[in-house]
C-alpha cells in the first residue's frame, strides 16, 4: 500500500518534470530564433521566421559582418563604450556607497539621518520625475561623456546601494571596529581592512544589480550623453530601427546576438550569485 | 566598565567624523546632481512655462489642468492601469505555480530555474526587437503585423512582460516557500489534509509577505514600463481624432511623458514635466504603500 503510494507520487513528480521540460523548451525558442534568423539572408526573415537558415536562406557570417558597421556607427564602439561605463559606474558605486553606508550606520547626527531618509525616497522615484532636469544638469556639468556618466549613476542608484549597505552595516557587531581601533586603526585604516572585507556578500550582491541595471539601461545614457558622438549597446540597437525606414532584421538579429551572448556567459558563470543578489535586492527594495 | 565603553565608541565617532568629506563627500556630491537637484528643479519646472531652461516662467498650475485635459494622458494612464493589473495576476499566478512545483523536489529543478530566470538579464530594448520579430513573424502569415492592431500590442507587451519577469518573481517565492515551517506540512499530512487544503490553507498564509512583495513590484514594474513598449510597438497603431489629435493606443504612461517632452508646442515641455510629477505621485504612493506594509509585517514577525 505504502509503495504504491510512493511511485503514485513519484509518477506524479515525473509528470511534473516532463511539463516543466516541455515549458523550458519554449521559453528558450526566442533566443534560438535570434540565433537561427541572424544566419538568415534579411528577405526571408520576415516571411519564414521559424525555418531554419537553409539552402537559398543561409547567410553565412555576412550578418555578422554587414552589422559591424550597421547604422553609420561600429558597433565594436557601443561595445567598449558599454563596458567602460558599466565597470566604472559599478565599481564608483561600490566604493563610495559603501563607505557612505559605513559612516552613516556608525556616526549618529542629523544629517546621516536626513541622507538616509532622502536615499531611501528616491528608490521610489521613477526615471521620468527627473529626466528632462537631470539630462540638463549633467549637460552643463560636462557628465555627457562615457567616463564622467558614472557619476550620474552614482547618484541616481546611490539610493538602493545605501540602503542595502546600512542594512547589513547594522548587523555587523560594533566590538569588531572598537577592537581595531584600540589596536591603533584609524577610520580609515579601519574601513578598508576590517569593515569591507565584512562586507564582501552585500557588495556582491549591489555589484549585480548595477551591473545589470546599467548595461541594459537605455534612457539614462540615451538622454545625457551626446548620441552622435557616443552610443551604449541598447541605444546602437534602438538606432537600427530608429534610423532606417525598413530594417534590415538579418543584421539586427546579428547584433542582438552578440549584445546577448556576454550577458548569457556572465549568468551562467556567476549564477548563484545573480539569483541571491537579484532576491536580495527584490525584498528590500 | 559600561561608562568606559561609551566613551571609547563616542571617541571613536568623533575620529570617524573628522573623515567625514572623504566617507560621505562623493556621495552626497553626485546624490545632488543626480537626484536631490534634478527632483526640486523638476518640481519648479512643473510650474513653468518653457522650451529651453533658460527661459522658463512661473505659470502656476496651468500645466497640470492641460496634462489632466490631455486625452492621450488620460488614455495612456488608463491602458497601463489595465496592463499593470493584468501583467500583475498572470506573472504572479504563474510564478508562483512554478515555484511551487519546483519546491516539490522533482528532477532537474536546477536546471529549470536557470531556464526560467534567464530572460531577466536580457535588457527591454533588445527583448523588445526579439518578441517583435516572433510576432511579425507569426502574425505575417494572417497578412497581419503587431503594428496593426492595438489588442495585439497589447497582449504582446504582456507576453513579454511574462516571459521576462515569471523567473523574477519566481526566485523570490521560492525563497517564501522554503521558509514554511516542515513540521507544519508534515502536521497537516497526518491529520489527512489533501493536497490542495494544505496549499490553502498552510503554504499560501505562510508564503503572504513574498506575495505582497512579489506584486508590489509587478505593479510598480507595470507602471513604469518603458523600453519594452517603445521597442515593441512605440504606441503604433495611431487613431487620428476628429479634433484633430493623434491618439497612440499602445503607448504607456512612461512614454507619453517622453514623447511630451519632445513635442513641439510651446506648453508641451510644461505640461510634459508636470505629467512627470503626477507619474511621480503615481509611482511613488505604490512604492510607499508597499514600504509601509512590509516594515508593517515586520514589527508583527
Amino acid at each position: 500500500m505504502n509503495n504504491k503510494n510512493l511511485s503514485a507520487e513519484q509518477r506524479r513528480k515525473n509528470t511534473l518534470s516532463v511539463i516543466l521540460g516541455i515549458i523550458c523548451v519554449i521559453y528558450v525558442i526566442p533566443v534560438l530564433m535570434v540565433v537561427v534568423n541572424s544566419f538568415k539572408l534579411n528577405t526571408f526573415v520576415k516571411t519564414d521566421t521559424f525555418a531554419l537558415p537553409s539552402g537559398e536562406m543561409w547567410a553565412g557570417f555576412a550578418n555578422f559582418v554587414k552589422g559591424m558597421t550597421f547604422g553609420n556607427y561600429p558597433f565594436i564602439k557601443s561595445v567598449c563604450y558599454s563596458v567602460v561605463i558599466t565597470l566604472l559606474s559599478t565599481f564608483l558605486i561600490l566604493l563610495c556607497t559603501s563607505m557612505a553606508a559605513w559612516y552613516i550606520a556608525r556616526v549618529n547626527s542629523a544629517f546621516c539621518k536626513i541622507l538616509y531618509f532622502l536615499c531611501v525616497f528616491s528608490m521610489v522615484i521613477p526615471f521620468q520625475m527627473v529626466m528632462y532636469t537631470l539630462s540638463k544638469t549633467a549637460d552643463r556639468l560636462h557628465l555627457n561623456t562615457p567616463w564622467t556618466i558614472p557619476i550620474v549613476y552614482l547618484g541616481f542608484g546611490a539610493g538602493l546601494a545605501i540602503f542595502m549597505f546600512v542594512g547589513f552595516v547594522k548587523s555587523i557587531p560594533l566590538e569588531i571596529e572598537e577592537a581595531a581601533a584600540i589596536d591603533g586603526c584609524g577610520p580609515l585604516r579601519t574601513y578598508f581592512s576590517v569593515v569591507m572585507p565584512m562586507l564582501k556578500p552585500t557588495l556582491i550582491s549591489v555589484g549585480i544589480l548595477e551591473i545589470m541595471w546599467v548595461w541594459n539601461d537605455f534612457l539614462l545614457p540615451y538622454l545625457v550623453l551626446d548620441i552622435n558622438e557616443y552610443r551604449t549597446i541598447p541605444i546602437h540597437i534602438q538606432y537600427l530601427k530608429g534610423s532606417y525606414g525598413t530594417v534590415d532584421l538579418g543584421a539586427t538579429m546579428a547584433l542582438i546576438l552578440l549584445s546577448i551572448i556576454p550577458v548569457i556567459v556572465f549568468y551562467l558563470t556567476c549564477q548563484k550569485h545573480i539569483i541571491a543578489g537579484v532576491a536580495a535586492g527584490a525584498v528590500k527594495g | 566598565m559600561k561608562t568606559k565603553k561609551i566613551t571609547n565608541s563616542n571617541s571613536i565617532q568623533r575620529a570617524t567624523r573628522l573623515w567625514s568629506p572623504l566617507f560621505l563627500g562623493p556621495v552626497v556630491i553626485a546624490f545632488t546632481i543626480g537626484f536631490v537637484w534634478p527632483f526640486i528643479w523638476g518640481i519648479w519646472l512643473s510650474l513653468c512655462q518653457f522650451q529651453t531652461v533658460s527661459d522658463a516662467r512661473f505659470v502656476g498650475f496651468g500645466n497640470y489642468i492641460r496634462a489632466f485635459q490631455d486625452t492621450t494622458f488620460t488614455h495612456a494612464f488608463w491602458y497601463t492601469a489595465l496592463f499593470a493589473v493584468v501583467s500583475l495576476v498572470l506573472i504572479n499566478v504563474l510564478a508562483f505555480t512554478v515555484a511551487y512545483i519546483l519546491t516539490q523536489s522533482i528532477k532537474g529543478s536546477n536546471l529549470f530555474r536557470t531556464v526560467f530566470f534567464m530572460p531577466n538579464l536580457i535588457g527591454g530594448i533588445v527583448l523588445g526587437y526579439i518578441w517583435s520579430m516572433i510576432f511579425d513573424g507569426i502574425l505575417s502569415r494572417f497578412s497581419t503585423s503587431i503594428l496593426m492592431e492595438s489588442k495585439y500590442g497589447f497582449w504582446g507587451l504582456i507576453i513579454l512582460m511574462c516571459w521576462q519577469q515569471i523567473g523574477y518573481m519566481m526566485i523570490i517565492y521560492i525563497a517564501g516557500l522554503q521558509n514554511v515551517p516542515g513540521e507544519m506540512l508534515e502536521a497537516a499530512r497526518i491529520d489527512g489534509a489533501t493536497r490542495w487544503e494544505t496549499l490553502f490553507k498552510i503554504t499560501i498564509p505562510n508564503v503572504m509577505p513574498s506575495i505582497t512583495i512579489c506584486m508590489f513590484l509587478s505593479l510598480t514594474n507595470g507602471f513604469k514600463l518603458f523600453d519594452q513598449n517603445l521597442a515593441l510597438t512605440g504606441g503604433q497603431p495611431f487613431i487620428i481624432q476628429p479634433d484633430g489629435s493623434t491618439i497612440k493606443t499602445t503607448e504607456m504612461l512612461a512614454l507619453n511623458i517622453f514623447n511630451t517632452f519632445n513635442g513641439t508646442g510651446s506648453t508641451s515641455q510644461g505640461t510634459a514635466q508636470a505629467k512627470a510629477v503626477i507619474f511621480f505621485v503615481l509611482v511613488a504612493g505604490l512604492g510607499l504603500a508597499q514600504l509601509a506594509y512590509t516594515r508593517k509585517k515586520e514589527v508583527q514577525q
